[in-house]
């Protein structure tokens, strides 16, 4: 019963969709504003009844019903309640399911908070949004229901790899899809601006908040399966460049040029067709990469028609969305014209290089993720692209980008001017130079080019960062969230990239044999093996070594790793043992014994590698803060006037 | 004129990859359902214990070098491992195919009595138990079946149990194709 009155939510769920976008996009072309009033209704409705499909699956979910396929293809009886809540989001049908309430939810935001906003053009906005919402629900219910009946029931469901069990991996992906769909948000307010010829400013202003907050969810979401990656699957890294990151990194890197062409649009007015592209390639990016992954389409080539009446529809979906998007931009935009001008060193400049530097990053990870598509479909034979490509080419547009980040954000609007904090900006980057040479001296080495380069840059970022806050507080004026967003998000780049250019080039590892008191030295710190001792389990025994590792003579950490012996399967197996501090990661593992108290180890060091996760948390952090920023709740009525003016000129008649 | 072209440039490109995706769309269908990237590709390595001598290790890539042969993922805890068992044992007799059981997060003791109270279809059996190499090979639940030609390219996956018309509609017409 509980399927069945979640599949009739969705049916319902979609009806109210179509009522939505019909209402939101044809209402405004008539005179009544009722029509324009039904819009918010259809819109909570909707949410109700997908919060309902939702609720059912969960709780077929929890109630362990296999007769329900999903849940007998992604549960069993032994699966802990929490992973059986999380499974919901654990394959194809389940995930689109969490993609439209997500959707959903972000309309509800917007609806709620912009009240303040003309009415015709929100409207317009939740019928863009309606419209998203109709395609999802038709290719859930016609392609991809998850409420499907098994007949026989089976007795159990089938169980899932315990690796896939992990709470980081759990919470991922609503993280990546609140971020994903919190895209097109901007990308409807993109298309009603479009469809109302209303052009100015306003709208990129109201874009901001949404833009940056989907922007955050993404850094968390992405930072999550890197995390997971690392700790859990112990690949030894934390970025593959695999299809599925990576089609989750093209719509960021976008986002994240799309944050600072909106800021550009909003206080100057200018690249506003620039902007206007970015706010359709961010979301389509978005769906291609959800559709891509979710249907296997770029794991593999041949994976694209999974199901050959999906891929169709998947097709067919793009077409009409982003092809649409882009014959309306293609339409409007040359009616746009920027009359203001700016000096080669403004901030204008500087975020118009930060843009095309972003958007070079991102299409060369495009070109890198779909040639094995593009040799494949053109008969050219299978090829393979891997880090060799994506390493070299991604530092390309990065290294310049990450060297501009902090002038860039200090220079002023229109003149190039640093102003008064000039000095400042020059002196953290003096001091960051100096300690990166510093800790390339003492700590590290100057074997790798990139190292001293990177930490420079990296270094030079974060405090730049904070020159701004600084001299604020100093001079006893107030702090804006917006500032501090800005000021926290650019720190944790200047960390992240502290980190990936430390791990990257300073990771060392080594196998080697170790007898009882020898040690070795593996970067600035020695390994002693200090011989081995039985130990024992509930059900195993093990051989446990004793390596005590020491830094410039200082106990830092004593490792316990095991060779197990499980008594019941009779079977071997290793269990490394990994010290983490905030500074480096230590990781031994044991090999073999060469007999006489002689050892094989495995040795890792990997510094910093916690900098990498501590940079995404503080990017999110500086994000949510900015997004909230108060100055972008709207005033109840002044901006309404101003901006039915602006429709007026734009559509050259009286509103 | 000229202005409006700089603007439909981005609608090009777009028209090129909606191309591009359907030509892979139209070369699909044959391909049916997809189950694995892996397809096309080497066997990733495999190398686990024995389960009736977990002191041994096997490396799939050098027993069956040269063989077709098929790797099977089971265990005790899969009620649809039990259906297939039937169907396995049966094909790997009928047809002489080497089958590589891989036992999956299990009881050693509990799969060494399985096999003796359902019979034995595998030529091996190995362990698998932190996981490690079934994410290697991409096994997302329990019954999966791997088709491997001589070369050690991954020819065929079967997600869910595996029944005799599967195997002569899905299996076999790829081994005789390739002139085996």
């Amino acid at each position: 019963m509980i399927p069945e009155i979640g599949h009739y939510a969705l049916i319902l769920a979609l009806l109210l969709a179509v009522a939505q976008s019909a209402f939101g996009l044809l209402g405004p072309l008539s005179q009544r504003s009722r029509y324009l009033d039904a819009v918010p209704f259809a819109v909570a409705g909707q949410f109700v009844f997908t919060a309902l499909a939702m609720g059912c699956l969960v709780t077929s979910f929890v109630q362990f019903d296999f007769s329900v396929r999903y849940v007998a293809e992604n549960a069993n009886s032994a699966l802990p309640i929490f992973y059986r809540v999380a499974a919901l989001w654990g394959a194809h049908e389940g995930s689109l399911l969490l993609w439209i309430f997500v959707l959903s939810l972000w309309t509800v935001a917007v609806t709620l908070r912009s009240r303040s906003l003309p009415p015709q053009f929100v409207a317009r906005v939740l019928g863009v949004l309606g419209l998203l919402s109709v395609g999802f629900l038709l290719f859930t219910l016609a392609t991809s229901n998850p409420f499907l009946r098994l007949d026989p029931a089976p007795p159990d469901g089938r169980d899932l790899n315990p690796v896939l069990q992990d709470f980081a991996l759990a919470i991922h992906p609503p993280m990546l899809y609140t971020g994903y769909v919190g895209l097109s948000v901007a990308f409807a307010f993109a298309c009603a601006a479009m469809i109302e010829g209303r052009l100015d400013q306003a709208w990129a202003r109201w874009t901001r908040p949404w833009t940056t907050l989907a922007w955050a969810f993404l850094t968390a979401g992405i930072a999550l399966g890197s995390w997971w990656a690392y700790y859990e699957l112990g690949w030894g890294g934390f970025w593959f460049w695999d299809p599925v990151e990576n089609a989750s990194f093209m719509p960021w890197l976008v986002a994240t040029a799309l944050i600072h062409s909106l800021a550009v649009t909003d206080k100057r007015g200018l690249f506003k067709s620039w902007t206007l592209l970015l706010a359709i390639s961010g979301f389509s990016l978005s769906l291609l990469g959800t559709f891509l992954v979710r249907s296997g389409v770029l794991v593999s080539v041949h994976s694209f028609a999974a199901d050959p009446a999906r891929g169709i529809f998947i097709l067919a979906f793009l077409v009409i969305i982003i092809g649409g998007a882009l014959t309306l931009y293609a339409w409007r935009a040359p009616l746009l014209r920027s009359d203001a001008g700016f000096e080669l060193t403004s901030r204008e400049s500087f975020l118009l290089f930060n843009n095309i530097l972003l958007v070079i990053a991102a299409a060369v990870i495009f070109g890198g993720t779909l040639a094995p598509m593009v040799s494949d479909a053109l008969h050219l034979g299978t090829l393979s692209v891997g880090p060799q490509y994506f390493n070299p080419t991604f530092l390309l547009p990065t290294l310049p980008l990450l060297a501009l980040v902090s002038v860039g954000m200090h220079s002023g609007w229109k003149r190039g001017n640093l102003g008064r904090v000039r000095r400042p900006i020059l002196g953290t980057l003096v001091l960051a130079v100096a300690l990166a040479l510093a800790l390339c001296a003492g700590a590290y080495d100057f074997s790798v080019m990139l190292l001293p380069v990177g930490l420079a840059l990296g270094l030079w970022i974060a405090l730049a960062a904070l020159v701004d806050p600084v001299d604020r507080l100093r001079r006893g004026l107030s702090l804006p969230a917006g500032i501090v967003g800005m000021s926290l998000a650019h720190i944790g780049l200047g960390v992240l990239t502290i980190g990936i250019t430390v791990v990257q080039s300073v990771t060392v590892e080594r196998d080697t044999a170790l007898a009882q008191g020898a040690q070795t030295t593996l970067g600035s710190y020695s390994f002693r093996f200090d011989g081995t001792a039985p130990a024992e389990g509930a059900n195993f025994s093990a051989t446990e070594a004793t390596v005590t590792v020491n830094q410039n003579g200082r106990e830092v950490a004593v490792l316990k790793p095991q060779k197990r012996n499980y008594w019941v399967q009779q079977s071997a197996m290793t269990e490394a043992a990994i010290s983490s501090s905030w500074n480096r990661d230590l990781f031994v593992a044991m090999g073999e014994d060469l007999g006489q108290g002689k050892w094989s180890l495995r040795l890792q060091v990997r510094p910093l590698i916690q900098f990498v996760w501590f940079g995404a948390i503080i990017m999110m952090v500086g994000g949510v803060v900015s997004g909230l920023d108060r100055r972008y709740k709207l005033p109840k009525t002044a901006p309404v006037a101003a901006a039915e003016t602006a429709t007026a000129d734009a559509q050259g008649q009286a509103a | 004129m000229k202005a409006l072209n700089r603007f439909v440039l981005p609608l090009g490109g777009f028209a090129l990859l909606v191309l591009l995706l359907a030509i892979g769309l139209r070369q699909a269908p044959d391909k049916g359902i997809i189950v694995s990237p892996l397809i096309g590709k080497p066997a990733p390595a495999l190398r686990l214990p024995l389960l009736n001598e977990p002191a041994v290790m096997l490396d799939a890539a050098e027993t069956f070098r040269g063989r077709w042969y098929l790797l099977n993922v089971w265990g005790t805890w899969c009620p649809e491992c039990r259906y297939e068992h039937k169907a396995l044992t049966e094909i790997s007799q009928r047809y002489q195919i080497p089958v590589l059981g891989m036992d999956w997060k299990d009881d050693d003791a509990a799969a060494r009595e399985w096999l003796q109270q359902l019979g034995n279809p595998y030529e091996q059996v190995v362990t698998d138990h932190e996981g490690r190499t079934a994410i290697a090979w991409g096994v997302y639940g329990a019954p999966e079946t791997y088709l491997i030609n001589p070369a050690g390219i991954i020819v065929h996956k079967k997600v869910g149990g595996l029944t005799l018309d599967i195997w002569q509609r899905e299996f076999l017409p790829l081994m005789t194709r390739s002139g085996s």
